[in-house]
């Protein structure tokens, strides 16, 4: 199932998934089925571009630009931790220039 | 003692530092339900239609769960849908920002009402099935055409693009069914399914030699979730809820009684686990008194068996401590006489053999079904 995922690809939340602020814990949770996740602070600037239009690509040109971090590093950190999301069936994966749900 | 003398006594002490808040809160709106399962989990004296929390309540205690920090609330039973208002409390669950998951048998409902519980704002759909076939179905919930009326049901979920979880609850006559179970859930285009052994309390314990399954069941059923889930990863997830009567070690039940979770009753009573009110003694709070924040910090019924303080020595000096929390406090009431004692579901428990003896007697006798009948 863990296919390298394609760079103009484009990521969404899988449906029934939600990214949100939890304000009485003072942090951003991804809210699925029975499930509460807390991404750290990467995972969640990562996520915040995650909008089933951008595809994978931009996430990791805008990162990396933000951050001011080698490409490279920022494609590899990004993939693997989106990667991580699709085997738990949080985020999919739409074709290039497929606008999301 | 000098160090200390300027310290305040014990009684001057500041108050301990609150819960860490709840994640969870399961919201039984009614006990009424049209099927008639004989591994109910619900209580043995359900509470009357007339005793049911109204609309404006519930909506308060929904505004109080989201201040709380609770972050998912479940809507369930009963069936939920024999309430006329649900439409309206989905519909405020969402404005709260609270994740809105509706636990449903599916019989009585019409398309049009999942429209309108779709245009509500539900964030998804979970929905159970007896059996994997129409005739498991229908004897084990008692209720003839119970199973296409779910098929279709399901379908439509689908069709209005909402997110679908098939609920299966195990025993002796589906056990075998489970690889049928996952794949129903894929027919049906689900993307979780859970596939829950059943819970001996409440309803269920009175059924427990009609449902019980042997061992050797029991772990080949063990074994065909963890192939499945492996091989399903990135399509289904599959969650189970593990059998204990065969067990080495107790489930962590509840993730820690009044650590994770919280529900609230049809007449608005707050329990740590749904199973909590088989406990004699506990002094369970209402919300027509007081609000959810107080019921969670200070409510008799959830302190009492918080943290490890509780527990007996055998289990505070247990390096599992705080990964089974003690186990289940409902089954050490069942099988010990005592909801403070070591779950027996433990090998460490002098009561474990006795627990797995009746397990393996139960699970050759051949009862009929005590059915379930409340609408």
């Amino acid at each position: 199932m863990s296919a390298p995922l394609s760079a103009g690809g484009v990521p969404r939340l899988a449906r029934g998934v939600r990214l949100r602020h939890d304000e009485a814990r003072g942090q951003w949770v991804l809210l699925a089925p029975e499930r509460v996740f807390q991404p750290d602070p990467v995972g969640v600037e990562i996520l915040r571009k995650v909008d089933g239009v951008r595809p994978l690509s931009l996430i990791v040109d805008e990162l990396a630009s933000a951050f001011s971090v080698d490409r490279a590093r920022v494609a590899a950190d990004v993939g693997a931790f989106l990667a991580g999301l699709v085997e738990k069936g949080l985020i999919e994966f739409g074709g290039s220039g497929e606008a999301g749900p | 003692m000098n160090a200390l003398a300027d310290a305040p006594a014990r009684s001057e002490m500041p108050a301990p530092p609150p819960p860490p808040a709840p994640y969870g809160m399961l919201a039984e709106l009614t006990h009424r339900c049209p099927l008639q399962c004989p591994y109910c989990s619900n209580p043995v004296e359900l509470e009357r239609r007339n005793g049911e929390l109204d609309t404006e309540t519930w909506l308060r205690v929904f505004s109080e769960a989201g201040k709380l920090g609770v972050l998912q609330v479940h809507l369930s039973g009963g069936e939920p849908t024999a309430r006329r208002d649900l439409e309206l409390m989905i519909g405020h669950c969402v404005a709260v920002g609270l994740y809105t998951n509706l636990i449903t048998a599916g019989v009585g409902v019409t398309p049009e009402r999942l429209r309108a519980i779709a245009d509500a704002g539900i964030d998804h759909i979970q929905l159970s099935f007896q059996g994997a076939d129409a005739q498991t179905t229908d004897h084990v919930s008692n209720f003839p055409g119970a199973h296409g009326r779910k098929l279709a049901v399901a379908r439509e979920v689908r069709r209005l693009g909402l997110p679908l979880t098939v609920n299966a609850v195990v025993h002796r006559a589906n056990i075998h069914q489970i690889p049928a179970f996952i794949e129903l859930a894929l027919a049906l285009d689900a993307r979780r399914i859970e596939i829950a052994h059943a819970q001996y309390y409440g309803w269920a314990l009175r059924n427990r030699g009609a449902l019980m399954p042997t061992r050797a069941q029991v772990f080949e059923a063990l074994a065909i979730v963890e192939e499945a889930r492996e091989r399903l990863k990135g399509r289904l997830t599959i969650d189970a809820v593990v059998p204990d009567y065969y067990a080495k070690y107790p489930k962590p039940c509840m993730n820690g009684w009044g650590r994770q979770s919280l529900n609230v009753s049809p007449s608005g009573k707050v329990l740590p686990c749904h199973a909590a009110e088989t406990i004699p003694h506990l002094d369970f709070w209402n919300v027509r008194e007081h609000a959810l924040a107080d019921i969670w910090t200070g409510s008799p019924a959830f302190n009492a068996f918080r943290g490890t303080d509780w527990m007996p020595a055998l289990c505070r000096s247990c390096e599992r401590r705080e990964i089974d929390w003690g186990g289940c406090r409902c089954q050490a009431m069942a099988i010990a006489g005592d909801a403070a004692a070591t779950d027996p579901a433990c090998h460490k428990s002098p009561l474990h053999a006795h627990m797995l003896a009746l397990a393996e007697t139960d699970a050759v006798t051949a009862d009929a079904y005590d059915y379930r009948r409340y609408l």
